[in-house]
């Protein structure tokens, strides 16, 4: 039975090579239907697509129907970098998938007028003709929904690493206001982010700022716990400012044990805190009479 | 059509499990999984190689490379030990408990995307685990 | 079978760990540590980590323990460097190590080792040194 599909593939590749030309007017008129899209694609980079495509299928058809053999390699490859370019150019995949299955009906035709003599042989060259080209539609749709998942991965991955800035507000001093709903996806992301820019900035203190942040519960209470226990193993202290009234209370009802978090009502108490830990003072300026301050140069009087 | 690729690796010794960590790095980064991703199933694995060696008497791991429309990895550790008495129990264990005894089971879990158990005294255990890019 | 080297300074010992290390060399380090604690009379030990890309369990009690051993032995333990990855695969993993100093790098660690051993010196002589 192999060796009969083979040979059926054999022909097919001949059949190909014989009725190119039709084959492939054929084809660019079958597509001047709704899904042609010339819109999103140039009439000449469609012909040559589809030229392609047909020298390929011709090269690859004598090894069989089994798409995923080493010789219809390039032929995959070129499905694939097709998929891509129309994913970008906002095809949908059904028109993709299109662009393949409407080779059928002229490849069709030119079947018939091959085997005009036998019905049988027609009918089973026209079988396995079909069963490559509905693989091969549904790899560029495979190829068009593994591109789209890629896509959608690094704008959720943009998305989020937008929305978690961490700011440097001293020396060895680093803010990371939260803002919004802290889910585990969320959580994940912002504590790569603080615990990266600790490293860079070699920064002993942390301050997370949860003013913005409009409900505490035990799983948001857990994340921050992940988030503080992380900076600490790597020499990091964070202090926890914006607790308000409710959400302290929202703690102590819950149960939820904060362990030796230091928390802060507001980030300026957060602020004082962190300077005096890290042994610095703010200083006020003495102006004198002038305007001047002290210290400064008093030459010209 | 989602498998791409699955290797075999013998978890009979302490270097085995170095190799396991090594060839689930190799493959994690081969796929382009982040670092915190890569550290996270390597780290998985370790545990669960140690467990299949110290509490199963020693089994195997299949690496097995998942490349559908997701791409991902997916482990399996089997062993023909005693099995574990009690998995619900294993699986508990407290988040801020310092000394990691036991298991480890409730650990690794947390660290991939999909967790799956059987163990019994007479099949042995079979652990998989799956971490999607 | 390659053994951790561990260097003096001081008072101080210091661990670089840079190898991926199976579980025996794992306790042979914990074993190599305690010893040169007590043969050398050291106040403190600064394990840097920074080239480790993984801590798994085991190795995070060995920290753990040795933190634990070296303090019976009057010795501070602080360990530095971690990577962002490991610290938030521990954690997921359970672990936080609690009894274990930690610092960004061995600058800070070192200065965090004078000064909790100027605050033993100073609870036992009770004067600044």
């Amino acid at each position: 039975m192999a060796t009969m599909l083979n040979q059926q593939t054999t022909s097919l590749a001949s059949i190909i090579a014989k009725h190119k030309s039709e084959i492939l007017s054929q084809w660019i008129r079958e597509m001047s239907s709704a899904t042609r899209r010339s819109d999103l694609i140039k009439d000449s980079e469609v012909q040559s697509q589809c030229a392609r495509f047909l020298d390929l299928l011709g090269d690859a058809a004598p090894a069989g129907s089994n798409i995923q053999a080493t010789a219809y390699e390039p032929l995959r490859e070129m499905l694939g970098e097709v998929s891509r370019r129309r994913a970008q150019q906002g095809f949908t995949p059904t028109e993709t998938a299109t662009f393949v299955l409407s080779v059928k009906r002229p490849l069709f035709t030119a079947i018939k007028e091959e085997h005009a003599k036998n019905a049988s042989e027609m009918a089973t060259e026209m079988w396995s003709a079909t069963e490559l080209l509905d693989s091969l539609g549904l790899l560029t749709t495979e190829l068009y929904l593994k591109q789209r998942e890629e896509v959608i991965r690094r704008q959720q991955e943009e998305m989020l690493e937008l929305s978690t800035p961490v700011v440097k507000l001293w020396d060895g001093i680093l803010a990371l206001p939260l803002i919004g709903t802290l889910d585990s996806a969320r959580t994940q992301v912002v504590m790569e982010s603080l615990l990266e820019s600790i490293v860079q900035t070699n920064s002993r203190v942390a301050i997370i700022d949860i003013t913005g942040v409009p409900t505490v519960d035990t799983v948001v209470a857990q994340h921050l716990l992940k988030a503080v226990t992380a900076a600490r193993l790597m020499g990091a202290d964070c202090i926890i400012s914006g607790v308000r009234p409710q959400i302290a209370q929202t703690i102590v009802h819950l149960g939820i044990n904060l362990l030796d978090v230091t928390t802060k009502a507001t980030l300026s108490d957060a602020f004082s805190l962190a300077m005096k830990r890290a042994g610095l003072t703010l200083v006020r300026l003495d102006a004198n009479k002038n305007g001047r301050a002290k210290g400064e140069n008093q030459n010209e009087n | 059509m989602a498998v791409v690729s699955s290797e075999t690796i013998p978890v009979v010794s302490e270097p085995d499990i170095v190799m396991v960590r090594r060839r689930v790095r190799e493959e994690s980064l081969r796929l382009g999984f982040s670092l915190v991703d890569q550290t996270k199933v390597v780290t998985a694995a370790s545990e669960l190689a140690r467990n299949t060696l110290i509490h199963g008497g020693g089994g195997y791991m299949d690496l097995i490379t998942l490349n559908g429309p997701r791409v991902g990895l997916r482990l399996t550790f089997n062993d023909k030990g005693p099995g574990i008495p009690d998995v619900q129990l294993a699986l508990r264990d407290g988040f801020t408990t310092g000394t990691g005894l036991g298991l480890g089971l409730g650990g690794a879990k947390r660290l991939v995307n999909e967790f799956e158990i059987s163990s019994s005294a007479d099949q042995g255990t079979r652990v998989s685990i799956t971490r999607w890019k | 079978m390659e053994k951790i080297p561990i260097l003096r300074m001081g008072e101080f010992l210091l661990v670089t760990i840079q190898v991926d290390m199976h579980d025996r060399l794992a306790i042979a380090l914990q074993d190599d540590l305690t010893n040169r604690i007590s043969q050398t009379g050291a106040r403190g030990v600064l394990i840097d980590i920074s080239s480790l890309e993984i801590v798994d369990s085991f190795i995070g009690r060995m920290i753990g323990n040795i933190a634990a051993m070296s303090r019976v032995l009057d010795a501070e333990t602080v360990v530095v460097g971690m990577q962002p990855a490991v610290a938030i695969t521990l954690v997921e993993l359970g672990m936080s190590l609690p009894g274990v100093k930690t610092a960004l790098n061995v600058d800070a660690g070192m200065e965090l080792l004078r000064e909790s051993v100027n605050d033993h010196k100073e609870a036992e002589y009770g004067s600044r040194i």
